[in-house]
């Protein structure tokens, strides 16, 4: 039952009379005989639409949702204009598919050309493509693009954010090419030991900023340290902080990676997110994925299309530098509205929240016992010790409404977004300090 | 249409957030960005009306007939596009404690047994983002499998000629090489060459089944024998698992792992070209490679256990694109056991249907019975008469259909290839194949007129040599 | 079909001019640039890169496909056409015109065809 079949059974028996056959079983006359079920799935029957809407409201509500969010670590709860969900949820933009007949799909293509433009102009680049699945394999696809005969080995910073470094691992493995950590000191990335690890073989480093500790690393020294050895530089940077920070073209980058979470998309527990990268005009044909580009038709008008296709495994088949087919282009989409109703006043005035919320609960927390681990400037997130034990914290405050900062490595990285209010910040003080005088210090 | 930006009037914005309740701190000097920020100034009047605009010069489900082959366009439910808003599901951190997301976790759980049980294999990641990304992951566990054995020697993957461009670029990807076998003359692959390819450096086979002509290989248990018997492992590429589901299980024809594209088979909306998601299930033998962290049940409560030391790693951040997994348990959910096995059997049932009807004036490459797509070949119209696969696939514009797949697989020239799936009623494939056979009548009556086409649509043929060219890939 | 008869051929459509005993010239052919249609980008190796007889150097994309360029000789790349990485149309206009790449050091040459020969090879591809 439900299952959106518009042929009756008797228009299936005309069907099956127009093509010669008396049942639907020989529709499968190729298939070796003892392979076939005959419905012997061991699954529940269907059930009626509004069995399935209580049956997954059920599993929705063993979720708990926070209303407070001091976590970040690679998801960020932002603020989603009312317009972006109404825009994406257009019927003809989500059952569209890949607009390869441009004729017809000129919405989706400059919705994407549209993306693009405002990707380059946060990070300075020249060119983008049109997204890949999410920040880390972002940075993964970006490693591959710096790979040459003589030069395949990566130099990865070791702060940054795990998934990152984990998945470029697995990348680096599958491609049989090699992979170093970059050591950390005091919350950033080591370039004197990063000094030390560059040399012929290297073809790129990794360094993102702010960094998984929430720090802003030196990104112009770097820049001008790894061109100097000769191998490319890949920037990781947040797009709301990108907004208000140096951006990757001015820091020296050859290719700006990030996630686009941030840009309008629920956390929806992990995903789907966004992977953006921009990369200079020198190595824009080596980005992978699909590219928008501007021409025009028979009729003189502006159009926009696929282009650059034969970079691409469809046609490249072995020989392309990806296998990446698709992109992620409703997400894409979600960003681009964001940034449209936001504008260059709204970006720049969210990362200041960010960053000044940030700065202001910093204070609060340094006042309350829990000192700042790392000197050094941050944007939003940022690493305190915990003189209280730490699982005992984080269930006062789940009991309380708020998920905390993430229990990290000797401490917690906390996190705030413009919306963080005053009055939360000063209830998990509060809260804190309640913890802290039940007397369970360390 | 103008762009965004150039909609953009000095000045004008929204008022989304509040003032800052807190003092405000900006980054010192030496962090702040001095390349100007040139996004478009708009009211969300102005943004509300752009989107509009490019609403109704986009094709989607809910305009038409879609019969992309491959792609399998079938209706996407919107009791999925429900319970993927609801709340609880949208608002949850990916990093709260397990005790806080049971339903997210349940939601993983539940959608890993029912695709299990529905392609015969015994576990299941959810973390790649699309199919390549799933392809990929798949022969990595493949490689870690090999690498386990000592088997390093094990460094080709044998891929067949009408494949898509996806399996050879991933095999490369996963440090391999490429064995290309020419199909047979019935368009399925050929078990001498597969015999003589098949050896002690074969790391596996990647096939899709039924093919991409649409064709059940009938020999699949040899083929997957052969394989095993040279000590390679056999990759399932689910794109056309719409033709089978709930009727066969890859499984049973002797695959070691299976990819699957929720977007496709599982009616998850495509979204003009993403996100979807490329589920990777695999024999018991190699779930312990699975990407990390797995899930597993603790009495009464799931669990994420990052522990997995055999595990290849990670492919992606976090799980995967858990809405889109969500929505494809929710269209599980509402067809059931019955439900899917019948999807599958009138996705077959239309394009028999549709291919008998358009039999009459086009050449059908497809002998016998098809599986849930077929393809056309325009090679004898292009030489005889210049009517090209582009030619029809243009014309169809002016009609308000959307093409099908066009030169695709590479193996047949001109080819048309045509999925219409199980969502289309008898109708609608009666009103196609008019369509198709009153061009094709036209095209040969006139082919100079059907190189004009398309017409009525806001653009004509773009210049893609000039955008190849002359790239301009930004406002 | 044009065939330049100063020039050589290979069974894969290259053109080849000997300048010097160790050192030639080497580019596509009307044949070649026809079947391919439009060029929009061409992928040439780079200087000192070595490169070997009958097998892919370089290659040419269209809009929608790409094809390899097989080397008549092994040897070293001495010099590269720079120009053609910007207008790759000029294969298709002067074919015979636009050389690619510079072969020196040269050790081994597939078979060469003469003008006559390979008109006749192309006459039976066809």
């Amino acid at each position: 039952m439900g299952n959106y079949i518009s042929s009756t059974k008797s228009q299936s028996r005309e069907m099956l009379e127009e093509i010669g056959l008396s049942s639907m079983n020989e529709l499968y006359g190729q298939v070796p005989g003892h392979l076939l079920l005959h419905n012997n799935l061991d699954i529940p029957e269907g059930r009626a639409e509004m069995e399935v809407y209580d049956m997954l409201k059920k599993t929705a509500d063993k979720n708990h949702i926070f209303p407070v969010i001091f976590r970040g670590a690679g998801a960020y709860r932002h603020y989603i204009p009312a317009i972006v969900d109404t825009v994406v949820s257009k019927e003809t933009f989500l059952t569209a598919y890949t607009p390869y007949q441009a004729e017809i799909s000129q919405g989706i293509l400059q919705s994407i050309f549209e993306y693009q433009t405002m990707i380059c102009e946060l990070t300075g680049m020249s060119a983008s493509n049109a997204s890949v699945y999410d920040g880390a394999t972002a940075a993964a696809e970006a490693v591959a693009m710096c790979r040459e005969r003589k030069r395949t080995k990566a130099l990865i910073s070791a702060a940054a954010h795990p998934d990152v470094i984990e998945t470029i691992r697995t990348y680096c493995w599958s491609a049989g090419t090699g992979m170093e950590l970059i050591p950390v000191k005091d919350g950033k990335t080591d370039l004197s030991a990063l000094k030390n690890m560059l040399d012929e073989t290297t073809a790129c480093v990794y360094i993102g900023s702010p960094n998984y500790f929430g720090m802003l690393e030196e990104v112009e020294e770097a820049g001008a340290l790894i061109h100097e050895k000769g191998a490319k530089y890949i920037m990781g940077v947040n797009p709301i902080a990108a907004s208000i920070l140096k951006t990757p073209r001015e820091c020296g980058a050859d290719i700006a990676v990030g996630e686009g979470q941030p840009l309008g998309m629920h956390l929806g527990f992990g995903g789907p997110y966004l992977g953006f990268m921009a990369a200079t005009k020198a190595m824009t044909r080596k980005l992978p994925g699909r590219i928008v580009g501007e021409t025009f038709d028979s009729r003189g008008n502006r159009a926009y299309v696929l282009t650059l296709q034969a970079r691409e495994q469809h046609i490249r088949r072995e020989k392309a530098s990806s296998n990446i087919c698709s992109n992620q282009a409703l997400c894409a989409m979600t960003a681009a509205v964001y940034m449209a109703v936001m504008g260059p006043e709204g970006m720049q005035e969210a990362a200041y929240q960010c960053m000044s919320k940030a700065h202001y609960l910093a204070d609060e927390l340094e006042k309350a016992g829990f000192s700042l681990k790392y000197t050094g400037e941050f944007f939003h997130e940022f690493v305190t010790e915990s003189p209280v034990d730490v699982k005992m914290l984080m269930e006062h405050l789940e009991q309380n409404g708020i998920l905390g900062g993430l229990p990290v490595e000797n401490g917690i990285l906390w996190c705030t977004t413009e919306m963080n209010r005053k009055e939360d910040m000063d209830r998990l003080i509060h809260l804190i300090r309640e913890v802290a005088n039940n007397g369970t210090t360390i | 249409m103008e762009l965004l930006f150039e909609k953009s009037v000095t000045g004008r914005k929204s008022h989304i957030l509040p003032e800052c309740d807190v003092a405000l701190v900006k980054p010192s000097v030496q962090f702040q960005r001095v390349q100007e920020l040139n996004l478009p100034e708009l009211s969300e009047n102005d943004v509300s009306r752009h989107y509009s605009a490019l609403e109704r010069r986009t094709y989607g489900v809910n305009n038409g007939f879609y019969p992309l082959g491959s792609c399998t366009m079938k209706y996407n439910p919107r009791i999925n596009e429900v319970t993927a808003s609801m709340p609880g599901f949208t608002e949850i951190h990916p990093l709260q404690p397990d005790h806080t997301v049971q339903g997210c976790l349940e939601v993983l759980s539940s959608a890993e047994k029912y695709l299990c049980e529905i392609t015969g294999m015994d576990a299941m990641t959810f973390q790649p983002a699309a199919g390549a990304h799933g392809e990929l992951t798949g022969i990595m566990l493949f490689k870690k499998y090999h690498e386990a054995n000592g088997d390093t020697r094990r460094t080709k993957i044998i891929v067949p000629d009408s494949a898509h461009g996806t399996n050879p670029a991933t095999a490369v990807m996963a440090g391999m090489t490429v064995v290309n076998i020419k199909s047979g003359e019935d368009g399925c692959v050929d078990l001498a060459k597969l015999r003589a390819a098949a050896g002690d450096d074969t790391a596996g086979l990647m096939l899709t089944n039924p093919n991409t002509l649409g064709i059940f290989e009938k020999d699949i248990l040899e083929i997957t024998k052969i394989v095993h018997e040279a000590g390679g492992l056999v990759y399932y590429d689910g794109a056309n698992l719409n033709a089978i589901m709930g009727v066969v299980r890859p499984g049973d024809m002797g695959f070691d792992c299976v990819h699957l594209n929720l977007h496709k088979t599982f009616s998850t909306p495509h979204g003009g070209g993403g996100p979807g998601s490329g589920a990777v299930g695999c024999k018991s033998f190699l779930a312990k490679y699975l990407p990390k962290p797995h899930i597993v049940t603790e009495g009464a409560t799931l669990k994420q256990v990052y522990d997995c030391p055999d595990s290849i790693g990670k492919v992606k951040s976090f799980y995967g694109n858990f809405l889109v997994v969500l929505r494809a348990l929710t269209y599980i959910h509402t067809l059931g056991r019955e439900g899917i096995a019948e999807g599958a059997a009138h996705a077959v049932l239309n394009a028999n249907y549709l291919m008998k009807k358009l039999s009459t004036c086009y050449h059908v490459v497809n002998k016998g019975i098809c599986m849930h797509e077929f393809v056309l070949t325009m090679e004898k119209e292009a030489k005889e008469s210049h009517v090209t696969a582009m030619d029809i696939a243009k014309a169809l514009l002016d009609k308000g259909i959307h093409p099908p797949t066009v030169y695709f697989p590479l193996i047949i020239p001109e080819a048309l290839m045509i999925e219409p799936t199980e969502t289309e009623g008898k109708e609608m494939l009666d009103q196609a194949a008019e369509i198709f056979i009153s061009i094709y009548q036209e095209a040969m009556k006139d082919p100079e007129r059907i190189h004009q086409k398309p017409e009525t649509t806001v653009i004509g043929r773009p210049d893609e040599v000039n955008a190849a060219r002359n790239p301009i890939l930004r406002g | 079909m044009n065939i330049s008869s100063n020039l050589k051929y290979t069974k894969t459509h290259e053109w080849v001019e000997i300048m010097e005993e160790n050192r030639i010239r080497t580019g596509l052919s009307d044949f070649a640039q026809n079947s391919l249609g439009s060029l929009v980008y061409v992928n040439l190796p780079e200087e000192d890169d070595e490169v070997t007889a009958g097998e892919a150097y370089a290659d040419v994309e269209s809009v929608k496909a790409v094809s390899d360029v097989n080397s008549p000789a092994t040897g070293m790349v001495s010099l590269i056409n720079e120009e053609v990485l910007d207008a790759p149309e000029l294969i298709n206009e002067d074919p015979y015109g636009t050389w690619l790449v510079e072969i020196s050091e040269i050790s081994e040459m597939v078979e060469l065809m003469d003008a006559d020969a390979y008109e006749a090879f192309c006459r039976e591809e066809e």
